[in-house]
């Protein structure tokens, strides 16, 4: 087979890596700020609950995971069809790390915007959603940008629970065709092309809020 | 008629330091007072706790006739949320350093509370946070960010938004003392114009000698978490008793 005959076929699993990778990353981003703010601000139930999922979705493998979730899960009366297991699985692990990072910015917003807010009267909920996070935000974005293509290189392993990902189709294609050399270079160039976008698209977005909260880099004081 | 402030008793300890020993004050509604001394004699703190930004241990303080513990017996630190909130319903600060909200314009810092808070609408909101910025000279900057702004422009429009929530007592902690020497002017006359405010009353700790002289119905000196002396301005400039106010002066007026 020609590269052009390759395309196609990598071209479909690439569609599906997309899907995973943003869906995950969307769905990772929900738990990280639930996570996060609950470390912060939750109280001691809501804190030791979020730091007891962030310790155990850091601290054991990714692969491990998908598996448990896919094989064990089932077995005590709980399944989901691949795709969502797949994306459900890298969100948590996404959401544990994206957790530290939503964590991190709240703790850096300086305790002086705090206390204005406390003069003027806000309640707790309000200085969190309205004076905190906006500012918060901001600082996560270029460690939401590294866990997102992160996250697009590890959904490579949903391919071990037998979706038809980029990764397995060029797993599948090389068994048929032998021909490793253009089937590799050509799956590494599409994940490559995937990351770019995902870095541009964040990028975008942290200029967006950025210029939207018109307080440019350092500037906050 | 009863006084608005009165701390009796109040003690104030940070870990093993204790800032304010066995403090007793008293502010009469409208009356403008200011706390000058040392760094460290807990001028600050007497501030912060108003805006009940520190708890205290011992004692009872009042605002209006509210306590700042809970009727019912619990502590001051316990004090729930809610009862606080009341409180602070009442009081407003203006920091040393700004603090405006820097992803907000001038104007929605200044509508922010009031919408939210006292649940304003936004048109009223904005009619009130005009006036009051036009009363700081600044209602041409309403669109403006703060990190547009210089640090006494800042300032002015950190007393509008205090103002915009209508206390009854405004605290100012250091105003001036974040500004570069030629900016202090503007904030200290928007303060002066505030203390022509007949029921504002007003608690302002201060470096500026000459201003706290000018505006103050009462100056108490402080040191080592006590009031050394109190009296009106005139006198305490010209005529301190106490050796360690005259001490203090000395050293600040040079």
């Amino acid at each position: 087979m020609t590269w052009t005959q390759l395309l196609p076929n990598l071209i479909k699993g690439a569609e599906v890596t997309a899907l995973i990778a943003v869906a995950s990353t969307l769905l990772g981003a929900v738990f990280a700020f639930a996570a996060g703010i609950a470390r912060v601000s939750g109280g001691r139930l809501l804190s030791a609950i979020a730091l007891t999922y962030i310790e155990i979705f850091r601290g054991t493998s990714l692969l491990v995971q998908l598996f448990w979730l896919y094989y064990a899960l089932p077995l005590i009366g709980i399944s989901f069809d691949p795709i969502a297991t797949g994306i459900f699985g890298l969100a948590l692990n996404i959401g544990a790390y994206g957790a530290e990072v939503v964590r991190g910015a709240l703790v850096s917003v300086s305790e002086q915007q705090r206390e204005a807010a406390k003069a003027l009267n806000f309640s707790g909920a309000h200085t969190m959603i309205h004076i905190v996070l906006p500012q918060a935000v901001i600082e996560m974005m270029p460690s939401f940008c590294n866990l997102a293509i992160q996250n697009l290189k590890d959904t490579a392993l949903v391919s071990f629970i037998s979706i038809a990902d980029l990764s397995f189709h060029a797993q599948s294609l090389r068994n048929l065709t032998l021909q490793s050399v253009p089937i590799y270079t050509l799956t590494l160039l599409i994940y490559f092309a995937m990351a770019l976008v995902i870095a541009a698209a964040m990028r975008w977005l942290e200029n967006k809020l950025r210029r939207g909260a018109a307080f440019p880099k350092g500037a906050a004081s | 008629m009863n006084p608005i402030i009165r701390f009796s008793n109040v003690t104030k300890r940070f870990g093993a330091l204790t800032v304010l020993r066995d403090f007793d004050f008293e502010v009469k509604q409208g009356e403008k007072v200011t706390l000058i001394g040392p760094s460290g004699s807990g001028k600050s703190t007497v501030l912060r706790i108003l805006m009940t930004l520190e708890p205290f241990q011992e004692g009872t303080l009042t605002l209006a006739g509210m306590p700042y513990h809970e009727p019912d017996g619990h502590g001051p630190f316990k004090a729930r949320e809610k009862h606080l909130r009341q409180i602070r319903s009442h009081v407003g600060m203006v920091f040393q350093s700004f603090n405006l909200f820097p992803h907000m314009t001038v104007l929605r810092n200044v509508i922010e509370a009031p919408v939210r808070v006292l649940g304003l609408s936004r048109n009223e909101a904005e009619c009130r946070a005009v006036d009051l910025l036009n009363m700081v000279g600044l209602a041409d900057k309403k669109d403006h960010y703060p990190s547009q702004l210089s640090g006494g422009q800042q300032q002015r429009v950190a007393i509008a938004r205090a103002l915009a929530m209508r206390p009854r007592v405004l605290l100012f902690d250091e105003p001036t003392s974040a500004l570069d020497p030629q900016l202090v002017g503007e904030v200290l006359g928007v303060i002066r114009s505030l203390a022509h405010e007949h029921d504002l009353t007003m608690l302002l700790v201060t470096h500026e000698m000459r201003f706290a002289r000018e505006v103050s119905d009462r100056v108490c000196f402080f040191d080592k978490g006590q009031i050394v002396e109190q009296g009106e301005p005139e006198r305490i400039f010209s005529s301190p008793e106490q050796p360690r106010t005259r001490e203090f002066l000395a050293s600040v007026l040079g």
